[in-house]
């Protein structure tokens, strides 16, 4: 049985197909204007990857921001259920994730089954979130791609003392004029960004083994300066940017799963 | 006796020159990037303008985000201090004041002997100061200095989100691409200012008189909102440029001062 999950964010949206389990399709595409159609785009790459039709689908959950604009899904279910699901799905041992989206960061705790066990969410400023990244990197004229290589040539140790978005700007401008290099300044940022993140966690308790999720952790300056800020390792799952569509095909194969048995008793 | 303040910003600098208790020469200029140069130039202005030259002041302090690095100035004295002081000379029955500078928010509340009882700061969050403004204003691409006109001409203010700015500036733009007219989006803008600066100064209370100091001042529509904010009516300072009062007092302070007055 075919299920799919479809996880539509402030910059991207994400889709994915299972079939029993297994990932038979994935798509991700920037999110544009209209969240239907780049919800509509992610799922067509991933029905085209898995070689099948949306007839084929038996259930679809939505989540994500723009999770009540999804044309052709079936229920929806929140980003931090989605989240935990996705995480403990992908590495078992996981029970803290903690997940940078483009507007916004969340630390959840979860059991073994994926199951919530407590959150913290933080979508009013935009410091720790990933737009920190995006107006620096445009302020520094680079690409966000390049961030995280840039960020590995680092070699001096600098620390930003501003945490709102805004002022670090200017100072991190401020370097620039200095001349500091911008390997430092991009590290020094990502830091910034990460103390954050595990200011958020530690006030949740962090617990068992952290995972990273979001396409903020594609980015291995930021992963690395997540991992140092928390003083332990950090699990690197396979998908992190799928995490919450993955989290929500699963809740489909659970609705499925329901309906189906529903339906043999109502044959019964 | 002729004494000088002068206040340098992070946006703007100003200085005052005095004599017994009269203002002479007063100058506002933008703050360049180094906080010493902005301090000559000022200074340099406000002198111009009494018709006096360095050698004439006895006595000057210096305060603000610059003030350690003046190079004229025979003392410094805070912000907090300073604005509390000039407000004091300006609106003598103040008992509260509001300064809003170009990176910080400030409240405090004086005694009735204009001693400071208590205040409050934040230059953590760039929502509520003066940046604050100055980055809607630049995305609208109007002048900071006609926000106040403009809300006063808005027929529908709209209502911005967020209160951090990057996402407010984001509500902005969204708002100006959906062809809302600018006067709406500028009491909103506003009005987003004044609930911040309202947040703010709850937390110490208001005892009247009221005043707000700084550039903001100027800005009628952040008035208006912050009076209907707080249900009260706001000192306007009509003596003086509200965004002198920390020069103001910066000076009064060096009157005191000359001469091994109490330090």
């Amino acid at each position: 049985m075919i299920v799919a999950g479809c996880d539509v964010g402030s910059l991207t949206a994400k889709a994915v197909l299972m079939n029993d389990g297994t990932i038979i399709g994935s798509g991700i595409t920037r999110t544009g204007p209209v969240p239907e159609a780049s919800a509509n785009a992610a799922m067509q790459l991933a029905l085209d990857q898995a070689g099948v039709t949306i007839d084929a689908i038996a259930h679809c959950v939505g989540t994500g921001y723009g999770r009540r604009r999804i044309t052709f899904g079936d229920t929806v279910e929140s980003e931090i259920a989605c989240h935990a699901r996705g995480a403990v799905w992908q590495v078992a041992s996981v029970r803290t994730v903690i997940d940078i989206g483009g507007q916004d960061a969340k630390a959840i705790r979860l059991d073994e089954r994926g199951n919530v066990v407590q959150y913290q969410y933080n979508d009013k400023c935009a410091a720790g979130t990933g737009r920190f990244l995006e107006v620096i990197a445009d302020a520094l004229g680079i690409e966000l791609d390049a961030l995280g290589p840039l960020s590995e040539q680092a070699t001096e140790h600098l620390t930003l003392s501003n945490q709102c978005v805004v002022f670090a700007e200017t100072e991190i401008l401020s370097l620039v004029n200095e001349g500091k290099e911008t390997a430092d300044i991009v590290r020094a940022m990502h830091q910034a960004v990460a103390r954050r993140a595990v200011a958020m966690a530690r006030s949740i308790g962090v617990a068992g083994d952290v995972a990273m999720t979001g396409g903020v952790a594609k980015n291995s300056g930021m992963f690395e300066a997540l991992r140092e800020a928390l003083g332990m390792p950090l699990v690197q799952v396979p998908h992190p940017q799928l995490n919450g569509a993955i989290g929500a095909a699963l809740v489909a194969a659970d609705a499925a799963g329901r309906s189906a048995g529903e339906s043999v008793a109502a044959h019964a | 006796m002729i004494v000088a303040g002068c206040d340098v910003g992070s946006l703007t600098s100003k200085a005052v020159v005095m004599r017994d208790g009269r203002i002479l020469g007063r100058a506002v200029i933008k703050s360049k990037a180094k906080p010493w140069e902005s301090a000559e130039s000022v200074m340099q202005m406000a002198l111009a303008a009494a018709g006096l030259g360095m050698s004439d002041v006895r006595y000057s302090v210096g305060t603000g985000y610059g003030r350690d690095k003046i190079p004229f100035v025979h003392e410094t004295v805070s912000e907090i201090g300073c604005h509390g002081k000039g407000a004091r000379w300006l609106v003598p029955s103040v008992r509260t004041v509001i300064d809003i500078g170009g990176q910080d928010c400030k409240a405090m509340r004086l005694d009735k002997d204009g001693n400071i009882e208590k205040f409050i700061a934040n230059d953590k969050c760039a929502s509520g100061t003066g940046r604050f403004l100055e980055v809607m204003a630049k995305a609208l691409g109007v002048d900071l200095g006609e926000l106040g006109d403009l809300s006063a001409r808005a027929k529908h203010p709209v209502t911005l989100a967020n209160a951090c700015t990057v996402w407010a500036q984001a509500d902005v733009i969204r708002h100006l691409h959906d062809g809302v007219p600018v006067e709406d989006i500028v009491a909103g803008i506003n009005n987003a200012m004044a609930v911040r600066t309202a947040t703010l100064v709850r937390n110490i209370g208001t005892e009247p008189d009221v005043c707000m100091t700084g550039g903001v001042a100027k800005n009628g529509g952040v008035l208006a909102s912050l009076e209907r904010l707080l249900s009260l009516r706001l000192k306007r300072i009509k003596r003086e440029d509200p965004q002198i009062t920390g020069a103001i007092g910066a000076a009064l302070f060096a009157a005191e001062h000359a001469d091994g007055g109490h330090r």
